[in-house]
């Protein structure tokens, strides 16, 4: 059955590696075999290569708010966060984008997060000469982690704000990006833990109601969080607090946080004046979520 | 939840709940009408009303209503689709009562006229749940193949109904009931593990009192 603590996976990954236990799982939970389980998130791995290929820099959204921002990152000539944080934080927005402009994605966890792996699985795998069965396992990391932070708390911005979306993939990017680097399970469980840490309480205030402001932005955020939690964890910095206490905080602030600053359009960013601005201009009417 | 709810799915964005979820719902609705529309009728409901031109919620509804999956790169132009295969569309807004804040209603007709009225609801992560057909409440989500039978609320007519399915060697999943007051209509529902085959499902429309079968399996056309 799924996991529902850090604890059962990383006593589950006693005995193989961290990605293979998750596969394991998976495979009792769904009756399906190796194989199966296996085509299937390699299937998504190649969807998430794609939803980076397939992006077209003159795409723009219906409201017009998105399209365009990650070729003017890729072009930047000067950065402060240097060329290969520069290629992350591109890889981020074109997928964030993609989706934005009604682009195929893949969903890690939601369509408003989707960003976020794809960002820093790709350029990792491009400077580290990874295999594309590493790729593969990286998923398998994060979707572990991702399912735990699912069933304790929610990957629902609707439910638990913005930390339930962008945080999870951050929390389940830096997981996959220890695996990557050769990292151990307590490691990961580490980077999950400090990933969430630094966005704990973030609010889900889309202007108008839309996918695009903040959202594509903050899978800026969520990819740089996670390299930065993953190096952390890597350098031997752990978090005080255990992966799973630090994800039931995560639940008690979505569950404290007022339904205006949940997805409903109505607070934060979407409360401002040029916010409501964009609304009443892209013919908008968000409430009731 | 299994770890492909969690990674995944593929899908034309923006939104799972505003846009995979209407795929899906638009698709559920030509299941059981099991044809192509000619017409369609699309109702949104709360912030599928409020924010689904942004999401593309009505091209997404009409992009299942053509037969499309959430991941079909052809979502965004379904309105110009539709109109090249003759299907005539009316989206609008209103208000259901006491519906769940992404509702759509769906009425689509056929080419011989048959008209199918679902309600359905996107719950996110392109989950949905259809609330009621023509009018019989229901709730379930599409992802098995389903039995919605209206029979008449007497002793013995589940065990009827479950002999058939036993006889096929399908097996139940769940079963849900509901009926308006004792001894007046019910609406049965069952989920079943595997598709059904057109005999079972003729043999449960010709039981004793049961007025309509409908049958939905969202992998294939019925």
């Amino acid at each position: 059955m799924a996991f529902g603590s850090v604890g059962a996976l990383l006593r589950a990954a006693e005995d193989m590696p961290l990605w293979e236990a998750v596969l394991d799982d998976d495979c009792r939970d769904r009756g399906a075999d190796r194989k199966d389980s296996m085509e299937r998130m390699t299937a998504l791995w190649r969807a998430m290569v794609r939803s980076v290929d397939e992006y077209d820099p003159d795409k723009r959204s219906a409201s017009g708010l998105s399209g365009g921002q990650a070729a003017k990152m890729a072009g930047a000539e000067k950065t402060l966060c240097g060329d290969y944080m520069r290629r992350v934080m591109a890889t981020a927005l074109s997928v964030a984008e993609q989706n934005a402009c009604m682009g195929r994605i893949v969903a890690a966890p939601t369509a408003g997060a989707s960003g976020v792996m794809p960002a820093v699985l790709l350029p990792l795998r491009a400077r580290e000469g990874l295999s594309e069965e590493r790729m593969v396992q990286c998923l398998y990391v994060a979707a572990g982690f991702g399912q735990v932070i699912a069933t304790r708390a929610s990957v629902s911005g609707a439910e638990h704000g913005c930390q339930a979306e962008i945080g999870s993939a951050s929390g389940m990017a830096a997981a996959a990006l220890v695996h990557a680097m050769g990292g151990t399970p307590g490691q990961m469980a580490d980077a999950c833990a400090m990933a969430l840490q630094n966005v704990m309480g973030l609010v889900c205030d889309p202007v108008a109601g839309l996918v695009e402001e903040p959202c594509v932005k903050r899978n800026v955020l969520g990819a740089v969080n996670a390299m930065a939690s993953a190096d952390m964890a890597l350098a031997g910095i752990a978090s005080a607090i255990p992966c799973d206490e630090v994800i039931d905080a995560m639940a008690a602030v979505g569950r404290a946080l007022p339904a205006a600053l949940r997805e409903t359009g109505e607070g934060g960013l979407a409360a401002t004046r040029t916010g409501r601005k964009i609304a009443q201009r892209t013919g908008s009417k968000p409430e009731n979520g | 939840m299994t770890i492909f709810d969690v990674m995944g799915p593929v899908m034309v964005g923006p939104s799972s709940s505003h846009t995979a979820g209407a795929v899906r719902i638009g698709l559920v609705a030509r299941r059981l009408l099991a044809a192509q529309p000619v017409r369609a009728d699309i109702l949104l409901h709360g912030s599928f009303a409020a924010t689904g031109a942004g999401h593309g919620t009505d091209r997404a509804i009409v992009a299942g209503l053509l037969g499309m999956a959430p991941d079909d790169p052809d979502i965004p132009r379904s309105l110009r689709l539709a109109e090249r295969r003759g299907m005539a569309v009316r989206i609008h807004t209103g208000e259901l009562r006491h519906a769940h804040p992404n509702t759509a209603l769906v009425t689509v007709t056929n080419a011989m006229e048959r008209t199918v009225t679902v309600s359905a609801s996107s719950l996110g992560g392109g989950r949905i749940r259809i609330n009621s057909i023509d009018g019989m409440e229901a709730a379930f989500s599409g992802e098995y193949p389903t039995l919605i039978i209206r029979n008449q609320d007497r002793p013995g007519i589940l065990s009827e109904i479950t002999r058939v399915l036993y006889e096929h060697r399908a097996n139940i999943a769940t079963v849900q009931l509901y009926r308006d007051r004792k001894g007046g209509l019910a609406v049965t529902v069952i989920e079943c593990d595997s598709p059904l085959e057109p005999a079972l499902r003729q043999e449960l429309a010709g039981l004793d009192g049961v007025v309509r079968c409908t049958y939905l399996n969202m992998q294939e056309e019925a």
